[in-house]
C-alpha cells in the first residue's frame, strides 16, 4: 500500500513537474508576462485575504468615532483615495472589492468547470443524438450577448436568491458553461481519433477508462489557458453587471463596478476620485490574469511557443578525437 | 464560375437549414427563462400600486391568465409573424423600440467597428509580423489594458477629461435638444437624416455627440481584435506556402501584404461575427452610461421597470440580431475562402 | 563541363539551447549544368538543410559559413536583397510536401501572375498567361484548370504545378528536396519522368534530394552520398552504385530491397545525434569496417578513381594513418569510446 502511494505521488510530482517545465522554459516576452501577471494577480489575492487587515475602514463605514466622513472629499491623509457621495472611504471599498470580486470570480470558474468540462468530455467522446443536441443548445446559447444573457439572469435570480454573490456567480457562470463545452468537446473529438487512444480502446480498455486515463489529462492541459483568461473575462461581466445595479447589492459587499456607476454623476462635477480608483483597480486585477492566461498560452501552445535558441558559434573548440585509443 | 455559383448556393441551403431548430431552441429558451422568474409580471412591472382589477384586466388582455403552453404557442406565432409584443410598461411595441432606438444603436455600433477596425488591424497587423521587436510589446500590452478596461470605466475617463476638464465635447445624449427639436426623421439614424436634409450644423452636432460614445466602444472592441489578429498572422507566418513563396523569390513586402496578411484575416472575419454579441454586450454599458436611446439604454430602463414582456422581446431581438449576422459572416467567408464551400 | 553551381566547405549550423546543430558540416558539391546530381542519405543527416541553404533559406537561428558560388558570386556573403532576386529565375526550390505549398486562397492563375510579376516585370498580361499555361501544360495540367484553387487539385497535380512554378522562370538550377515522397507510386514515377526530363526540355541543373536509391539510379548523373552533414562519398552514379568506397554508402545500397532480396538488410543503430557528432568518423559507431584510426582523427578526403572522392580511412591516405591505426576495433572499444 505505502509502495503504491509514494509510486502515485512520484508520478503525481513528475506529471506536476512536467507541466511546469513550459514555464520554467519560458522566454522572452512570454516570460515578463507570467511573471507580471503572477505579481500582479498575487496582490489582489493577498489584499483580498488580508482585507479585515489592510482596509483603514468598513466597506459601507461612513463614520468613526462618533463622526461622519465628509461627503466626496479630495483624498487627504485621512483618506488616501478620498470619500464618496456617501461619506465611504474609497481606499476601504477598493480592498473589500478584492474580496467580492475574487469570491464571485471562484465560484463562477468552480460551477462552470464542473458542469462544462464533463458536458463537452461525454459529449465529444461517445458523439451521437445526446452530442448534437448539446451542440444545438450551445450554439443557441451562443447567440445571446454574454453580458446580456448574465444581465437577464441577475435580473431574474434577484428576487428570489439572496446572496448578491451567488446570484452574479450563477449569472456569470451561464456563459461560461458554453465556452468551455465548446473548447473540451472539440479537442475531445481531435484526441478520440489520437493513434494512443484508439490503441487502449483496441486492448479493449473501457471509455470510462480511456476518458478518464487518456482523453482527460490531454484536454484538461488547456483548462488553465481558458481558466485564466475567463477569469479575467469573469472579472469584467461582474463589474458591468455591478455597474447597471445588478448581482452584489451595495449592502452585501464593496463592488467596483457598482462604484464606477455612482461616479458617472460624480464625473459630471470633475470629481475623478471616486471613479479612477475603483476602475483602476478593475484594469490592473483583469490585466493581471490576462497577462498570466496569455503567458500560460504562449509557453504551452506550441504554435505560438518559440524555442530558445542560442547562437551559432563556428569558432566553438572542435571535437577532441580520442586518441588514447591508439596507444594499446 | 457556374461552379462557383452551384457550391455557393448548396452551401446557403444547407446553412440555413440549420439555423432553423438554433433559433427555435433559442426562442424557446428566452420564453421558460422569463416564465421561471416569480410574481406575476404585470403587477412587477406596474410596480405593486396598480389595484387587483386592474392587474387582473391587463393579465387577461395579455394572455397571462391562460396555460403556459397556449402562451407557447401563441409567443412563438407571434414571432413567425414578426411580433415581438408589447411593453407592460409603457405599451410600445417591440417594434417600434427596434425602428427607433435600434437607429442609435446602429448609429453607434456602426461607428464603433470602425475605431475597432481600424485599431485592431493596425496595431495586430503590426504586431504580428514585428513579432517580439519593441512594436510588438507596445502593440500588446496596449491590447491587454485596453481589453483589460471595462467600458464603462474608459467611457467615465473620456466623459472626465474630453468633457468636463477640457471643454471639448458633449458627454451625454444622441444630439442637442435643439438639433433634436429641428430635424426631420427619415430613418432614426440621426446622422443619415442630417445628411439627407443637408443639414450641416446638425450633422456636426451629431457628430460631436457621437465621438466619446463611438470611440470608447470602438477601442475596447479593438482590443479583442489586436490579440487575434497578431496570432493569425504569427501562425500564417510559419505556413509552409509562405516559405514557398520565398523560395520563389517573392518580395518580402508581397510575401506578407498578399500571402500572410490576407490568409491570416479570414479567421478573423468569423469572429468579428461572434463578437458582434460582445459589441452589443459593449454598447449596453456605453448607452447606459452616455444616456444614449438605443436598445441597450432601453433595455436597462425596462429592466429598472421590471417589464418582462419588454425584457422578452429585446432579448429575442438581441439573439435573432447575433444570428443573422453569424449567417452572412459565414456567407462572406465562403466567398472569400473557397475551401469552405466543400 | 562547366559548373552551375558551386559549394565550398559550406557549414549551415542552427542553434538551440544544448547547443549548436551541425547539420551541414563542411560539404563542398559542383553541379554541372543541365546535369541531375543525387543526393541521398538517411533522414536527418542534413540534405534538406543542405538544398534549402544553397538558395539562402535558413530558419532564424541559423548561421551559414563557407562559399556558394554562382556564376562566381558567393550566395553566402551576397545581400538578402540580391538573392532574393536569384531565387526563382536562377534558383528553384521544390518540396516534400505539396499540399501545403500553395496559397489555399489564391487561383494557380494567381500564383503565376505573381511569381512572373515579380521577377520578369515587362511581360504583357498575355505574355503571362501563355508562359504560366505554357509550362503547365508540358507537366500534363490541361488549361481549364488555370482558374481553379489549390484544393481542387490532387497531391501529384500539385506537385506538378509547384514543379511548373518553379520552371516558369527557366532557373539554371533547381533543387528538388524529396519531391515523390508523400506521393504514390505511379504519381512518383510521373513526376520523377518530368524532373529526368528537365535538361531536354528546359535545360536546368537539378540537385535531387532524396533517401530512395533507386530515385537515384534511374534519374541522376552524379551521386553525392550524406552522413551526419558530411558528404563521405561522390561521384558518376552508375560507378558508386557499382562499386561502392565508402561502407557506409555500401550499407545503404544493401539496405535497398530489389526483385531478388531475399532477406531485408539494415545498418545497426540510428544517425548520430548533429549536436555532438562521434568524434573522427562520423559513421564509426556503426561501421562494420571501423578500424583504430577511425574515432581518434578525421578522415581526409580521397580520389579512389577517376571523378571520385570518398571521405573514409579505409582509402587512406596511408602516411596519415598511424602506426597500428588500421587494425580493426572491437565493438566493446567503441562502447567505450562512446562513454567516454
Amino acid at each position: 500500500m505505502a509502495a503504491t502511494a509514494t509510486v502515485r505521488l512520484q508520478r503525481r510530482t513528475i506529471g506536476i513537474r512536467r507541466a511546469l517545465a513550459p514555464i520554467a522554459e519560458a522566454r522572452g516576452m512570454a516570460r515578463s508576462m507570467l511573471w507580471a501577471g503572477t505579481g500582479l494577480t498575487l496582490v489582489f489575492v493577498l489584499l483580498a485575504i488580508f482585507a479585515p487587515i489592510l482596509s483603514p475602514y468598513g466597506f459601507d463605514q461612513y463614520q468613526s468615532g462618533g463622526h461622519r466622513f465628509a461627503q466626496l472629499a479630495h483624498p487627504s491623509h485621512a483618506h488616501l483615495f478620498g470619500t464618496t457621495v456617501q461619506s465611504t472611504d474609497v481606499l476601504s471599498r477598493i480592498v473589500w472589492g478584492a474580496q467580492t470580486e475574487l469570491e464571485v470570480v471562484g465560484l463562477a470558474l468552480a460551477f462552470g468547470l464542473v458542469v462544462g468540462v464533463p458536458l463537452g468530455l461525454i459529449s465529444g467522446y461517445f458523439g451521437g443524438p445526446f452530442d448534437r443536441g448539446a451542440v444545438l443548445f450551445m450554439d443557441a446559447m451562443f447567440a445571446f450577448p454574454p453580458l446580456l444573457l448574465a444581465i437577464v439572469i441577475a435580473f431574474l435570480l434577484g428576487g428570489s436568491v439572496s446572496s448578491g454573490v451567488l446570484v452574479a456567480a450563477l449569472a456569470i457562470t451561464i456563459t461560461y458553461i458554453p465556452q468551455y463545452f465548446r473548447v473540451v468537446r472539440n479537442h475531445v473529438i481531435s484526441v478520440r481519433e489520437e493513434p494512443y487512444v484508439e490503441a487502449a480502446r483496441a486492448l479493449g480498455a473501457k471509455p470510462l477508462t480511456i476518458l478518464r486515463r487518456y482523453v482527460f489529462f490531454n484536454v484538461v492541459q488547456n483548462v488553465p489557458v481558458i481558466a485564466t483568461l475567463n477569469a479575467a473575462d469573469a472579472v469584467l461581466t461582474l463589474t458591468a453587471l455591478g455597474f447597471l445595479g445588478y448581482g452584489v447589492q451595495p449592502t452585501q459587499g464593496a463592488e467596483w463596478g457598482y462604484d464606477v456607476s455612482r461616479a458617472v454623476s460624480d464625473a459630471a462635477s470633475g470629481i475623478w476620485w471616486t471613479g479612477l480608483f475603483p476602475g483602476l483597480a478593475i484594469v490592473l486585477l483583469v490585466t493581471g490574469l490576462t497577462l498570466l492566461g496569455e503567458g500560460l498560452n504562449e509557453t504551452i501552445n506550441p504554435v505560438l511557443r518559440r524555442r530558445s535558441i542560442r547562437k551559432v558559434d563556428f569558432a566553438a573548440p572542435s571535437l577532441e578525437p580520442a586518441s588514447e585509443l591508439l596507444d594499446p | 464560375m457556374g461552379t462557383q455559383g452551384s457550391s455557393l448556393k448548396r452551401y446557403a441551403i444547407t446553412r440555413l437549414a440549420l439555423v432553423v431548430p438554433m433559433v427555435f431552441i433559442l426562442l424557446t429558451l428566452v420564453f421558460l427563462l422569463m416564465r421561471v422568474a416569480p410574481g406575476n409580471p404585470v403587477s412587477a412591472a406596474l410596480g405593486g400600486h396598480a389595484p387587483p382589477k386592474v392587474i387582473k384586466q391587463i393579465s387577461h388582455q395579455l394572455g397571462y391568465d391562460k396555460p403556459v403552453y397556449t402562451q407557447y404557442a401563441h409567443y412563438l406565432g407571434q414571432i413567425i409573424r414578426g411580433n415581438f409584443g408589447t411593453t407592460i410598461s409603457d405599451r410600445r411595441t417591440v417594434g417600434s423600440i427596434i425602428l427607433v432606438n435600434g437607429a442609435a444603436t446602429l448609429e453607434l455600433t456602426f461607428f464603433a467597428m470602425i475605431v475597432a477596425g481600424v485599431v485592431g488591424l493596425l496595431i495586430g497587423l503590426l504586431s504580428g509580423r514585428f513579432r517580439d521587436s519593441p512594436i510588438d510589446a507596445g502593440g500588446r500590452l496596449f491590447g491587454i489594458v485596453v481589453y483589460a478596461t471595462p467600458v464603462f470605466f474608459l467611457g467615465l475617463l473620456a466623459q472626465l477629461i474630453f468633457g468636463v476638464w477640457l471643454g471639448w465635447l458633449p458627454i451625454s445624449d444622441q444630439a442637442s435638444p435643439i438639433t433634436q427639436a429641428l430635424m426631420q426623421t427619415h430613418t432614426n439614424i440621426f446622422f443619415v437624416d442630417a445628411i439627407i436634409d443637408g443639414n450641416w450644423a446638425a450633422l456636426w452636432d451629431v457628430v460631436q455627440h457621437l465621438i466619446l460614445p463611438a470611440t470608447t466602444l470602438g477601442i475596447v472592441y479593438g482590443g479583442v481584435f489586436i490579440r487575434l489578429i497578431r496570432v493569425n498572422v504569427i501562425r500564417t507566418m510559419k505556413e509552409d506556402y509562405i516559405e514557398a513563396a520565398r523560395a520563389r523569390g517573392i518580395r518580402e513586402r508581397s510575401v506578407v501584404y498578399h500571402h500572410a496578411f490576407r490568409n491570416a484575416l479570414v479567421p478573423v472575419i468569423t469572429v468579428v461575427g461572434l463578437q458582434l454579441a460582445l459589441l452589443l454586450g459593449g454598447a449596453i454599458l456605453t448607452e447606459t452610461e452616455f444616456n444614449w436611446p438605443g436598445i441597450g439604454h432601453e433595455l436597462y430602463v425596462y429592466l429598472q421597470n421590471r417589464d418582462y414582456a419588454a425584457v422578452q422581446g429585446i432579448v429575442v431581438v438581441f439573439a435573432l440580431v447575433v444570428v443573422a449576422a453569424s449567417i452572412v459572416i459565414d456567407f462572406a467567408n465562403a466567398f472569400i475562402d473557397p475551401r469552405v464551400r466543400y | 563541363m562547366t559548373a552551375v553551381l558551386e559549394v565550398r566547405n559550406l557549414r549551415l549550423w542552427y542553434g538551440t539551447a544544448r547547443g549548436s546543430v551541425r547539420a551541414v558540416d563542411g560539404v563542398s558539391l559542383e553541379i554541372a549544368a543541365g546535369s541531375v546530381l543525387g543526393l541521398v542519405g538517411e533522414s536527418g543527416c542534413g540534405k534538406s538543410t543542405l538544398g534549402r541553404g544553397i538558395l539562402g533559406l535558413l530558419p532564424e537561428g541559423a548561421r551559414a559559413d563557407g562559399e556558394v558560388l554562382y556564376n562566381g558570386r558567393n550566395l553566402v556573403t551576397m545581400s538578402p536583397r540580391d538573392l532574393r532576386r536569384l531565387r526563382g529565375p536562377d534558383l528553384g526550390l521544390i518540396f516534400q510536401e505539396p499540399m501545403t505549398r500553395l496559397n489555399p486562397l489564391m487561383r494557380i492563375e494567381d500564383h503565376f501572375k505573381e511569381t512572373l510579376e515579380q521577377h520578369e516585370s515587362k511581360l504583357t498580361p498575355k505574355e503571362v498567361r501563355r508562359r504560366s499555361l505554357d509550362t503547365l501544360g508540358r507537366m500534363g495540367i490541361p488549361p481549364t484548370r488555370f482558374r481553379q484553387y489549390p484544393h481542387e487539385f490532387s497531391g501529384g497535380m500539385r506537385q506538378r504545378i509547384m514543379i511548373a512554378l518553379a520552371l516558369v522562370l527557366h532557373p539554371s538550377l533547381l533543387v528538388a528536396d524529396e519531391p515523390t515522397t508523400s506521393l504514390d507510386v505511379i504519381v512518383e514515377a510521373q513526376i520523377l519522368r518530368i524532373l529526368a526530363d528537365l535538361k531536354e526540355n528546359f535545360e536546368t541543373a537539378l540537385l535531387l534530394i532524396t533517401h530512395n536509391l533507386g530515385i537515384v539510379a534511374e534519374a541522376c548523373d552524379h551521386v553525392a552520398v550524406m552522413y551526419a552533414g558530411q558528404i563521405v562519398e561522390e561521384g558518376p552514379a552508375r560507378d558508386v552504385f557499382a562499386d561502392p568506397k565508402h561502407p557506409y554508402s555500401r550499407e545503404l545500397l544493401r539496405s535497398t530491397i530489389s526483385l531478388d532480396t531475399k532477406e531485408l538488410h539494415s545498418i545497426p543503430g540510428a544517425p548520430p545525434n548533429l549536436i555532438n557528432p562521434p568524434s573522427g568518423c562520423h559513421f564509426h559507431p556503426r561501421c562494420p569496417d571501423v578500424m583504430r584510426v577511425c574515432p581518434a582523427r578525421d578522415p581526409i578526403e580521397t580520389s579512389p578513381g577517376p571523378d571520385r572522392r570518398v571521405l573514409c580511412w579505409l582509402h587512406g591516405p596511408e602516411s596519415e594513418i598511424p602506426v597500428g591505426g588500421d587494425a580493426p576495433m572491437e565493438r566493446e572499444q567503441i562502447a567505450i569510446a562512446e562513454e567516454a
